[in-house]
Order: C-alpha cells, then structure tokens, then sequence
C-alpha cells in the first residue's frame, strides 16, 4: 500500500463525508423558492384529486372534467385517491398538494385552520343557492371556504316484507320516538330484531339532534356535549338498547347498519342515501322504503355528510380552479353526477328536478332543511373517535359520565 | 487484508472516525500500519456507511426534529416558521391529564399485555415445534417442517382477513364452539378484558361494579381497574393469530441451533444416567442459549410494534382496547395531522425498546460462576 493509495482513500472519505452533509441540509428539505408564480388566466394544467366512491364516480367526473378542459384549452388530470386523508396530508408536507381536491365536512377544520384551503365561497356564483346546512359545514372563521359537492342525509329505511310479517302497515312507520319504542316493541314480540344502528357519533348522534342538543356550539367554538338534551338523547339510545329493541352491527354480524339491513337481521336501520347502491349491488332482492327519521323532544333532525371541492392555497392556477369547481357545481352538472352514481345536489335550484326524477329520494333531501353537519372545529378527531367508543359501550355505562368525558375532552380540544 | 477491512465493519463504525482519522493524519510524514488498516478499512465500509446514513440514521434524525415541534403537516418542517416546542410533546404523553395521555397509556396496557402473553407463548411454541420436527423418530419430518413454517411466510394482511372470517359471529370458531354448547363470544365487538372476566369468574370481584379503591385513582390517568383488564377478547384474537404465524420463524432459528448441537453431548449425558427432560433442561437448553436470547429479542421488538394486524382487523377498536402505541402514531400523525405528538410516540416506543432489550441481554449474560464446571466447554462459543 502507497502513499498514493492513501491519499485516494483520505480524500475517498472526505468525499463520503461532504455526500452526508449535502444530502443533509440539500434542496430537497428547505425552502425551493419563495413561492410559485400565479397565473390568474389563460390555460391552466389542473391536478385533481378525488375521493372516489366507485368506478361510477370516477368515470364521470374524468367526463366532466375533460369537457371543462376542452371548453377552456387547459388540461384536467382527475386522479382517484387510495385514501385520501393520507394523500393529502403528505401532499401538504411535500408542499406539492393537488390544485383541486375533495374535503370531507367532519376533516375540513383541520385543513381551513392550518390554512391550506382558498377562501373561495363567495366567488362562486350564487353561493346562496347552496342549502344553508352545508355552508355552515363549510363556514369556518366567518369564512365561506368552497362549494358543497353534494350530500347525504341520513334517514330512516323500513323492510317492507319484515314489517308486513310482523303485521305492520304504512300508517305504522314511526314518526316520533314513542312511536319508534313501541312499534319496535311490536317487531321484538314477533322474533324480529326491530333497528340496527351504527354505533357512532354518525348515527347516534342523529338522536342529538333530535333532542335539540349538539357537542359544540353552532359556531364551533364552546363544548356543548353535557347538555340536558343530549343527555336525553343518549338515555333514549341506551333504552333501545338495553331493551334490545335496537342493536349494534358488530352485534349483528355486520360491518355497517347497511349489511345489517340487507341481510335482513333488522327490520329498520339508520343510513343514508348510499345505502341504495349498496342494496342494489349486494342484496338486490330486499324490498324497502325511505322514510324521515322520527322526531325527537325537539322535533325532527338528521345528520348531513358532504364533501366540498377544496382549492389548495398554494395552486398556481387558483382562478382557474375556481372556475372549475364552478363548472362542476352548476345544477346541470350535478343532475349529472346524481344519474352517475346516486349523490344529492348541494343546490337548490336543482331540488326540484332531483325529486322528480328519484321521487324515493324526498325523505332524504327533505333532510337537508333541518340536517346537522359534522362538528366544524380542528383537532376534534380523536376527541370524536373516544365518543365513539363511549357510545359502543352505552348499553353498559351511564350517558352522563359518557357526556361528561366527551365535555372534558372537546374542551380541551376548543381550548375553552 | 480480508480481516483488517471486516473488523471495523463488524464493531460498528462511530460517526466521527472518517474525520477525525483524515483531518490531523496528513501532518505526519508516515502512517503506522494499523492506521493505514484502519482508513482503507473505512474506505470499504465508506458506501455502506453513506446508504445507511442517508437512508437510516437522516430519517430518524428529522423525525427527532419533528417529534420537538408542533409543525401542522403544511409544507417542510424545516423552514423558520415552524413552531419549536422542545420536549412538550413528551411531556404531554406522561404529565398532562388529557385524552392524549389517556390513549397513550391505554395503548401502552394493551401493548404490554399483548407482549407479556405473545413473546413466552412463541417462544415456547417454537421451541416446542422445532424440538419435534428434529426428533429422529419422526416420520414425514420435511413436511411438517413446511406446514409449521407456512403460515409464516404468508402475508400478515392476508393472514388477518382470514381471521375475521374465522373469528366472525357466525365464523368457524363460534361454530365450533357451538357443536359443544358453549356460546362464544362476539369475538371482535368483545372489549371486555380476559383479567376482568377471570376476577369474575373467580368471584372475586363483580366486573360491573368493580371495587372503589381499584377505581378510584391510578397511575397516569388510569385506573388500577383499567390497568388490570388484561387483553381483551377482541385482542385475544390477534394474540392467537400472531403467536400462530411468527412461530414456524422461529421454529426455524431453533431448529438450525438444535442441528448445530453435537450428537455426542447428548449421548454423554444418557450415559452419565441423566433422563430425558434432564438432558434438555441441562445439555440442551444452555447450548440454545444465543438462539434463544435472538428469538426473545426478535421476538420483543416485533411485539412492541405491532401495526399491520391492528390496521387491518380492528384499527384500535372495540373501545380501543386493541390500540397500540405503533398504531397511535400513525393515527395521531396522519389522522390528525399532529405530527409532533405522533413523532414523540414513536421515541417513546424507541426508547423502551432498547431499554427492553439491554434488560433481557442482561438477565440472560453468561454468569462466569457456572455451577457445573463441565460444561464450560460450552461457554467457548458465546
């Protein structure tokens, strides 16, 4: 070994050495630039991100974003997420987030309060057209964020064939929480189990409502959760269940109320609008009707789930974007995602149309006049998920303590 | 040559030795010969060390920054903007009475039971397999070799589906359950713990109403009540399926150890009058020493991270009784965008990890005061 080797290999190791630290505090992790450049006209190259409820979903939205495309020289990539809470969060942290992007009411807190989402509400046209519920959802700071898609409500769904066994008839769909108790008594009586009904805040919390109660306050910034109403709807959910007039899925065999249903071990359960392709596509000989959810101490209530088009804050093209969720929000684009794959217009204007043409639908779009939205308020996602679990053991705990930990817990959340 | 470049390699290359070897070395007219050994040996492990450092420790390393701030998940966690927030995260984990010290420790219960049950009860098993598949005696011993070890080279995930149907309420083992009358239990919906039912059981306490002074307080946000719970139903389930696939791995490092075992050390002890169990409780067993403190460390490691099998049959549920502390930081970092809390979860688990693992490596050294003198032999290996 020479001298000349060693040196070789000194300066081998110091080339290894400078390798480490460039790789260390290299490009890839600092600030690139101080901020894109803004086009706000002319043609764009969108990047689109979907959460895609099928095959159905996808196809059209590709249809309808390409016709965008072709009407204004830009180009529209649509891509279906795998999961898109995750997509979309390393998307944020590798600052490279998709131009427009589907955001789910119970998570756009989270996005609107960390300030990746465009304020763009009020620049679609006729933002009043959008019913007032799915705003609110979507409202956070006084701020309109994005447009509605569209939405689901949950409603009550019957079998028929178990209630005409159980000799029950029309006039026998319950309306009011009495009558639930005691037609669902009727069902026990005869072997059947009466309600299946998830055992989360997004069903049981439908009876929240009801009762007049909600675990925040309407502006999302004080804890309401240990309020006498909802103490009251839990205890009503609690006799349902002690008495085994209601059950849980799981209980059932089932992954969700839907399959409950379907496979006909329940002769009524609490979903939404999606239940329908669901029961088309896997039990397509059980026969059913919708009907709106009974009404509670406070008169009727129902939970509304929607999603908006989100536009990243940090797009190139956000005027062009914009102009984009506007194409996809006019009603006639909506009645055309409706026929697609089975999904509510978020607008008014196109009530009318939809009920003519899916008359079994009116129980759910009716909901949207007294729908509650998912609670709009960042860093509530664990706090919900230890609700859940209060409600999966309610048939065993008290509601109070249940409200209690919930109270002590969004608290802490809200910061109040 | 061959043995100055591997030597380095093996007793593990400290960060600053490159360096510090290049920096001052120049001034001297000539190298000492061990010093030359030394840097051309860095010069060979020199591209494992880069792929390992930009791959490995640089990972870890952002993490660590990550787990000291309160960074939101918007763009690099590196810029100034980033809030610094020093070792809050940690502490909030241990100090502060909210829910995320409450699903922290809760994760922590059950990931305690879930090893104190799984590591002995795989490590027996294995033993047990591997000691059956050696015996001579045995016939077709190739192709129980494979059928124990099949289940581990399966997928996990798909592993895990097949369990849900197995263990569904109108699943194989109900059904079985059933041919002799016993009504089982609604296996995945079950939170109940197995302690609680066994204190039950045993008339001890009444579960529904467990005793004031169990209830009342606890350490860390729990209470003694909820600390004795034992797994739950739900998480008996994932235990059985784990011990089941992570065996016939194991078997395999038992069974390679056992092979290496002279045949003529076992005759000798017969022939010195000692029985059967004598000779596997004395000859056998101390020469499977190594073998068994890499199985109980693998074994360890792989428990304190169980995530694949959680995600994909329980996600944490029923009443997060099958949450673990691997499977919180995910959730805490992807699901609610709080990275540093997630980050600092993955620390925590780090760190008892190694702290686990220097105990074991500790109860299980080789004590120089042997009480059989004989056996030192032995000892030459390890």
């Amino acid at each position: 070994m020479t001298r000349g080797n060693l040196r070789n290999a000194a300066f081998g190791a110091l080339a290894c050495a400078c390798l480490l630290t460039s790789a260390a505090c290299g490009s890839g992790f600092d600030d690139k630039q101080a901020g894109p450049a803004r086009q706000s006209d002319g043609p764009a190259t969108l990047q689109i991100l979907i959460g895609s409820s099928g095959d159905a979903e996808t196809t059209a939205v590709r249809a309808a974003a390409d016709a965008w495309a072709k009407s204004t020289g830009s180009t529209a990539t649509v891509t279906p997420a795998q999961d898109i809470a995750q997509q979309l969060g390393q998307a944020f942290a590798g600052d490279n987030p998709p131009d427009v992007f589907y955001v789910d009411a119970s998570r756009f807190a989270d996005y609107a309060s960390v300030g990746a989402l465009e304020p763009y509400g009020d620049r679609i046209s006729d933002p009043q057209d959008f019913y007032e519920s799915l705003r609110t959802t979507f409202t956070y700071d006084g701020k309109f964020y994005c447009a509605p898609k569209d939405f689901s409500t949950l409603a009550l769904i019957v079998n028929d064939t178990l209630w005409k066994k159980a000799g029950l008839g029309d006039a026998d769909v319950p309306t009011t929480w009495e009558q639930l108790t005691s037609v669902s008594e009727k069902l026990a009586a005869k072997g059947i189990t009466p309600l299946a009904v998830g055992d989360t805040r997004d069903r049981v919390g439908a009876f929240m409502v009801q009762a007049g109660g909600w675990i925040t306050s309407p502006d999302g910034k004080r804890a309401t959760a240990d309020s006498s109403e909802n103490a009251k709807a839990l205890e009503y959910v609690q006799s349902l269940l002690k008495g085994k007039l209601a059950r849980f899925p799981k209980q059932l065999d089932a992954g969700w109320g839907g399959e409950a249903f379907g496979k006909e071990k329940a002769a009524m359960t609490i979903e939404g609008n999606w239940i329908k392709g669901a029961l088309k596509a896997d039990f397509p000989d059980v026969k059913y009707s919708v009907h709106e959810l009974p009404a509670g101490p406070k008169g009727k209530g129902t939970l509304s789930f929607t999603n908006c088009w989100g536009v990243s804050a940090r797009s190139r093209y956000k005027e062009q974007a914009i102009g984009f969720v506007e194409a996809m929000t006019k009603a006639d684009q909506q009645m055309a995602f409706a026929r697609a794959f089975g999904v509510m217009p978020s607008r008014q204007s196109a009530k009318a149309a939809y009920t003519a043409e899916f008359p079994g639908d009116t129980p759910f779009v009716n909901g949207a006049e007294y729908a509650q939205g998912p609670v709009n308020a960042p860093k509530m996602e664990s706090v919900l998920a230890d609700f859940d679990t209060g409600i999966q053991q309610l048939a065993s705990t008290s509601p109070a303590s249940v409200l209690a930990r919930l109270q002590k817990n969004t608290r802490a959340a809200l910061g109040n | 040559m061959t043995d100055t470049t591997t030597g380095p390699a093996a007793g593990g290359p400290p960060a600053e030795g490159p360096g510090a070897d290049g920096a001052d070395r120049p001034r001297r007219p000539r190298l000492s010969a061990a010093a030359r050994e030394s840097l051309a040996g860095w010069l060979f492990v020199a591209p494992v060390v880069v792929i390992l450092g930009l791959f490995l420790l640089l990972p870890i390393l952002m993490a660590l920054w990550v787990s000291l701030t309160d960074w939101n998940g918007q763009g690099s966690p590196f810029k100034p903007g980033v809030p610094f927030v020093g070792l809050d995260n940690y502490a909030r984990l241990f100090t502060e009475d909210d829910l995320a010290r409450q699903d922290f420790m809760t994760s922590m219960r059950n990931n305690i039971y879930y090893v104190l049950i799984v590591v002995p009860a795989q490590t027996v098993l294995a033993l047990g397999l591997a000691v059956i598949v050696n015996s001579r005696l045995l016939k077709g011993r190739t192709f129980f070799r494979a059928a124990f070890f099949f289940p581990s080279v399966t997928s996990s995930v798909a592993i895990s589906v097949v369990f849900l149907f197995i263990f569904a309420n109108s699943g194989a083992v109900t059904g079985l359950l059933a041919l002799f009358g016993i009504r089982g239990p609604q296996w995945f919906a079950d939170s109940r713990g197995t302690l609680h039912l066994l204190l039950g059981a045993l008339g001890l306490v009444d579960p529904n109403a467990p005793p004031a002074a169990l209830t009342d307080g606890g350490p860390f946000g729990l209470s003694w009540w909820e600390w004795l719970s034992g797994p739950s139903v739900a998480m008996t389930t994932i235990i059985m399926l784990v011990v089941w696939t992570t065996s016939g791995t194991f078997m395999l490092m038992f069974l390679a150890a056992l092979q290496d075992i002279p045949v003529t050390l076992e005759e000798a002890s017969r022939l010195d009058g000692a029985g059967r169990w004598q000779t596997f409780r004395h000859v056998t067993l101390p020469m499977l020493k190594p073998t068994l403190f890499l199985v109980l460390t693998l074994g360890m490691i792989a428990t304190w991270q169980v995530f694949d099998q959680v995600y994909v049959m329980s996600q944490g549920d029923p009443a997060k009784t099958t949450l673990t502390p691997a499977y919180l930081s995910y959730k805490t970092a992807f699901r609610n965008f709080e990275y540093g809390p997630g980050t600092a979860i993955s620390f925590v688990l780090f760190v008892i990890i190694v702290v686990l693992a220097l105990v074991q490596r500790w109860v299980l050294r080789d004590r120089d005061a042997a009480p059989r003198p004989r056996r030192r032999a032995g000892k030459v290996r390890a």
